[in-house]
């Protein structure tokens, strides 16, 4: 047995290479291509050859997928010109090559505001791809337990695929609780109060309303294999009239059923969950089997 | 800011019934004997979770509509100062609100309705990225605005000068605001910078050419012609091979 490697520490590399089987990622664009950003550089900001994206061909217990990886620590897994369309060329790929699904392995906080009209385009194009590739019958699972989470455009990009898997580290959404402070004040969002931001960014809460399709510690084993599972057995996100009118219906619901809700406290409350304010402390088997519970009770 | 008499200089007067309702405006219009379908946002919206559904909900009502039919032109409005940002919206989910709205004109285009954006006011990040984005044509109109960030927030965030962003920003459009720069990049397709002309006219001739590259996304291709955005398309192929 391998030692547990955490997947919120790992690097893009290292997850790529956890997730893998031994030996068989091939990249696409390696950093041996020096593709790096030349609008980093005109502002004298770093760069990196890989501009902070891995991107290639691996197989996962066998079954073909391509996989794209952002790096958190090269600023903030940002999108921007290059990193953008080595996401959205995978995507196309994935189109005509079919693999068994795509692994995106989301660690960004949305658009590099360096090259934030490119950053912004990019998402905007590989949104399309992603649902170009769906429609050609391939199926897409975020991965999402690193730093920087999956915010900004990457928190719409991650809403868009069929399987979401998360750790509790993760943490999903739009606006970051920092971006909301310094807007709407402290009053709005505590940007300093750990607890809370993962109360209502945090992988457990996105569990608990259904966003993410499952929830794993953070642990890379555990990422490979609910990342094994998803692809021998992933929900579909069908894309026709009745299917979007249901989620429609859905996401309304939601609205409804929590009419002043603001913390995740609340929603754990709301479920029924047998003890809310220790469900940030749960193992993740823990939490899972607990709403495994509520369901069969419903 | 929106101005109502939009409507009648696209469509002409009596040519459209659509309906400002807050930030949401939603109805049917005419373009010349083309009956379209107008969707979007009003007023320097900040897009929240129901405007979000509203939208969504709009385009679904009119692919139903027009199933067994000929799929309407859609043309959506945007005008959005971007998301709406509060704790109990990242709670929700808003950027799932925003993925369902992708979704949703995905369908349509699918179902073939063509697309088009109209960006009305200014046109801000998210609030944009979720619909406006999304058509297979869009086009400024006079003193419209677009960008993810004013100069000023930029340079507080990157920590680089506001005088050296500015200087620079007059040589690249890769940052800056402007409905100008979002032309060079590919991702605004056509800038009406006159109120004189035939605007239902111009209107159809957008129309006809929205028709021309459905399904396509055409915008990193037009940027590297428009000499604003160069590696986006090279790189994507590289790594799409094939």
């Amino acid at each position: 047995m391998s030692r547990r490697i955490s997947y919120f520490e790992a690097s893009a590399r290292a997850r790529v290479a956890a997730l893998a089987d031994a030996g068989s990622f091939t990249e696409f664009c390696p950093p041996a291509q020096r593709r790096t950003s030349p609008h980093l550089a005109r502002l004298d900001a770093p760069v990196a050859f890989d501009d902070g994206v891995v991107v290639g061909s691996a197989t996962v217990d066998g079954q073909p997928v391509l996989i794209a990886a952002q790096e958190g620590k090269f600023n903030g897994g940002a999108v921007g010109e290059v990193h953008g369309a080595k996401i959205r060329g995978l995507l196309e790929r994935a189109a005509r090559e079919k693999p068994a699904a795509v692994l995106l392995l989301v660690d960004s906080g949305g658009v590099r505001l360096h090259e934030a009209n490119a950053g912004l385009i990019a998402i905007s194009e590989i949104m399309r791809a992603l649902m170009a590739a769906q429609a050609a019958g391939v199926p897409v699972f975020a991965l999402i337990g690193g730093s920087c989470g999956a915010f900004g455009g990457m928190g719409i990009v991650t809403r868009l695929c069929d399987e979401v898997i998360m750790s509790e580290e993760g943490r999903l959404g739009l606006s970051g609780p920092e971006v909301i402070e310094t807007v709407k004040g402290v009053g709005e969002f505590d940007s300093r109060d750990r607890s809370l931001v993962w109360r209502v960014t945090g992988g457990k809460l996105r569990r608990a309303l259904g966003e993410a399709t499952r929830l794993v510690d953070d642990d890379a084993a555990s990422f490979r294999a609910a990342a094994v599972a998803a692809l021998t057995n992933h929900r579909s996100a069908p894309g026709d009239l009745a299917s979007l009118k249901a989620a429609q219906a859905a996401l309304t619901e939601r609205r409804a059923a929590h009419p002043d809700t603001r913390d995740g406290l609340e929603v754990w409350r709301a479920m029924g969950l047998p003890q809310p304010e220790a469900v940030p402390m749960l193992a993740a088997d823990t939490f899972n089997q607990q709403l495994a519970q509520l369901a069969t009770e419903a | 800011m929106s101005d109502a008499r939009l409507f009648d200089a696209l469509f002409g007067a009596g040519q459209h019934e659509v309906v400002i309702d807050g930030h949401f405006v939603a109805g049917p219009a005419r373009l010349g004997n083309t009956p379209v379908a107008v969707i979007g946002t009003w007023d320097t919206a900040a897009v929240d979770g129901d405007l979000a559904l509203a939208i969504a909900g709009e385009i679904l009502r009119v692919v139903e509509a027009d199933q067994g039919a000929t799929p309407r032109p859609i043309i959506f409005i945007a005008d959005t100062q971007g998301q709406a940002l509060s704790r109990r919206e990242e709670l929700l989910g808003l950027n799932g609100c925003f993925a369902h709205v992708a979704r949703c004109v995905d369908l349509a285009r699918r179902s073939g309705h063509p697309t088009l954006t109209l960006i009305h006011g200014e046109a801000v990040s998210g609030g944009f990225l979720a619909f406006g984005m999304l058509a297979d044509r869009v086009i400024a109109l006079p003193e419209s605005q677009v960008r993810v960030m004013d100069l000023r927030a930029m340079s507080r965030v990157t920590k680089i000068e506001l005088e050296r962003l500015q200087t620079l920003a007059k040589a690249s459009p890769v940052f800056a605001p402007g409905a100008d720069n979002y032309w060079r990049m590919g991702a605004v397709s056509t800038l009406w910078e006159s109120t004189d002309g035939d605007w239902p006219d111009m209107l159809a001739e957008e129309l006809a050419q929205a028709r021309d590259v459905a399904g396509q996304d055409i915008r990193a291709r037009t940027g590297a012609e428009r000499g604003g955005r160069d590696l986006a398309d090279p790189v994507a192929r590289e790594v799409a091979g094939g």
